[in-house]
């Protein structure tokens, strides 16, 4: 493999990254004076050239995305989805509090592409650090006239406020983090009307991924084609990766899409191997809701199309934890099904009801009373929850089918071995107890 | 969290009950207006301050909320009973939130968890009797790269270990953020207005 540049984390490590004056000496905010003589529209033009995908997990290009604004519209918002509430995610979480000011630039070009008055920085509650880092950030650029009115005099103005979320793992996703700006309960919108035509407080609005916005500065920057030098067709760029469980180096890391899921684990630039002689038993690559794949499936292609030929949903958050083999499957898929269980917002009843009885199958799986046809009718309520079969109105159901069949089916054999293994009659006790 | 049903026969806030809202907090509210187009979209911000300020947020709490948003009360309990950061009952003065996230359990979380209940001796979702600390759980805190993790109010404890436990409960500053912060929700940003 090539020597990488980080672009994305070049000043993680470089004493008081957070701060204006040293993200200025490394050559900060020259992308936006460079932006703002350019024209919106070739801003757009340039992102969209570029082919950048969104970051967040399902990668629709955001240059497609900034131009499904009407063109006769009076307001525009922007906002910036920093909730990263899925497990075992928290690249967002190292660009904030290592860079802040790279976000802010990323966010200014943005809202000046799109026109928009007033961006909103969805953070999670549970992001306090982050928070006091990112407000201090903002602060300082609203004082060098950054941010405000008449931004380095170009006419352009922009707001920027944080909104702190408060505890919703649905409000990551695009309509119900603008409901909960809104001040009402995180439920995701039906779509169409798509948030670019009718958004927050009913007007167009572009939602970001805080890495999608990063990466903004330096396209303008440095130009399309040296964006499309990193990668691989359809997934040109930069990409952070972060990587945990018992590996040796857990971390945040950045490099090209082109790398493999077994790099991001043993390669001394990432993971450095697994710690303390532990094995890979399982590997969630892209945060639990893409699904699982074994030790043999290490030879995935961390990008956005890859995962889908291992059963995978897609390349999501490309946060990887690994599970070791000292590690019960039972309780992988029981931690699995629980957190879809209790995050689901409620709106769809095959989703409320759906992952509710996934977690109690799973519960009494883990508690040595499951049945062979227990995992046969796991596999079967997956299929019958989510965006894919058209039931729902968000993609957070979908989320939840791929980890629990991707589990059941390419674990089967040890799931029936624990169940072959348990006491007669617990079967009869459990179900008693529960009916 | 879980609904709360309420006796319909009896008023649920005594009518002449003195106010809650120090005048602070309400300038504070009034200041998050000018941010959105909408008097509602000030609540979540206005949820958080109040809780800061006060706690929890009691029936009484929430009914001047609604007056100072022009909001009926009940959609402040609407929207706030959809999120788990917010109280509707009196909490202890530090909150333990332990990540019980699939990193964090696979690396012990559980061993942490039970260690603390075993210290303070209450369950999850339960105040210590002298209103010190309570104990709830979180899926993720994001913090997977320092797994098994917790925080005490808004300070992170990193890779805890069982063994730990008794050490970071003792130490009477386990809640201080050693970091420069800005006052909460506070800053110039009306400068650009």
């Amino acid at each position: 493999m090539a020597d990488y540049e980080p672009v994305l984390l070049r000043n993680v490590g470089v004493e008081n990254s957070h701060t204006l004056e040293v993200y200025r000496a490394q050559g900060g905010y020259q992308a936006l004076a460079k932006a703002l003589k350019m024209t919106p529209d070739e801003v757009q033009e340039e992102v969209r050239d570029a082919t950048l995908r969104g970051r967040g997990g399902a990668g629709f290009p955001a240059g497609v995305k900034w131009s499904f604004l009407p063109k006769d519209r009076t307001h525009t918002y922007l906002c910036v989805n920093g909730d990263e509430s899925e497990p075992p995610t928290f690249s967002n979480r190292v660009v904030m509090e290592k860079d802040p000011h790279q976000l802010i630039e990323g966010i200014i070009i943005s809202g000046y592409a799109t026109q928009a008055q007033a961006a909103y920085v969805y953070l999670r509650i549970e992001f306090h650090e982050p928070f006091h880092i990112l407000q201090k950030a903002i602060d300082e650029a609203y004082a060098a006239g950054l941010l405000g009115k008449n931004i380095l005099d170009s006419g352009y103005s922009l707001d920027c406020y944080i909104h702190r979320g408060a505890g919703a793992y649905v409000c990551g996703e695009e309509t119900g983090l603008i409901e909960s700006i809104e001040g009402k309960r995180g439920y995701p919108r039906i779509k169409p009307p798509f948030p670019a035509v009718e958004g927050l407080f009913r007007r167009p609005t572009v939602v970001n991924n805080v890495e999608t916005l990063c990466n903004v500065p330096h396209i303008i920057e440095r130009g399309a084609d040296w964006f499309k030098s990193i990668g691989s067709e359809g997934n040109f760029g930069p990409k952070l990766f972060c990587v945990c469980g018992p590996v040796n180096r857990p971390g945040c890391y950045e490099g090209p899409m082109t790398i493999t899921l077994g790099d991001l684990i043993y390669d001394n630039k990432y993971g450095q191997g697994m710690r303390d002689g532990k094995e890979v038993k399982a590997v969630f690559p892209g945060g639990i809701s893409m699904g699982v794949v074994t030790t043999d499936e290490l030879d995935m292609v961390m990008d956005f199309t890859d995962p889908a030929e291992y059963g995978l949903l897609g390349i999501g958050t490309a946060a990887a934890v690994v599970i070791d083999n000292s590690i019960d499957i039972r309780t992988v898929l029981r931690n699995v099904a629980r957190f879809f269980a209790l995050e689901s917002c409620g709106q769809c009843t095959q989703c409320r009801e759906g992952t509710s009885w996934m977690y109690k199958i799973a519960t009494r799986i883990e508690q040595g009373a499951g049945r062979i046809e227990d995992l046969d009718l796991l596999i079967e309520t997956t299929g019958n929850l989510g965006m894919m079969p058209g039931l729902s109105i968000c993609g957070l159901s979908d989320g939840a089918v791929f980890p629990i069949r991707t589990i059941v089916q390419k674990f089967r054999a040890e799931f029936e071995e624990h169940i072959r293994n348990q006491e007669p009659g617990c079967v009869e006790a459990a179900l008693a107890v529960a009916n | 969290m879980v609904w709360q049903a309420i006796d319909r026969n009896e008023a649920v806030i005594d009518p002449e009950a003195p106010a809650v809202l120090s005048a602070a907090v309400r300038k504070k509210i009034e200041s998050f207006l000018p941010r959105y187009e909408t008097r509602l979209a000030a609540l979540l911000p206005a949820l958080h301050v109040v809780q800061d300020e006060l706690g929890y947020l009691s029936h009484q709490a929430m009914k001047e909320i609604a007056e100072i948003l022009e909001l009926h009360p009940s959609q402040v309990l609407d929207t706030l009973s959809f999120y788990t950061h917010f109280w509707t009952h009196p909490k202890g003065r530090k909150v333990i939130t332990v990540c019980r996230s699939i990193c964090c359990e696979t690396l012990g979380g559980n061993k942490l968890l039970e260690a603390i209940k075993a210290k303070l001796g209450i369950d999850e979702h339960e105040t210590t009797p002298d209103g010190e600390y309570s104990l709830v759980t979180e899926e993720c805190l994001a913090l997977c790269d320092y797994g098994p993790c917790m925080l005490i109010n808004e300070k992170v404890h990193k890779c805890v270990k069982p063994e730990d436990v008794g050490r970071i409960l003792d130490d009477p500053n386990n809640d201080v953020v050693d970091m420069p912060r800005s006052d909460l929700f506070d800053g110039p940003h009306e400068a650009g207005k």
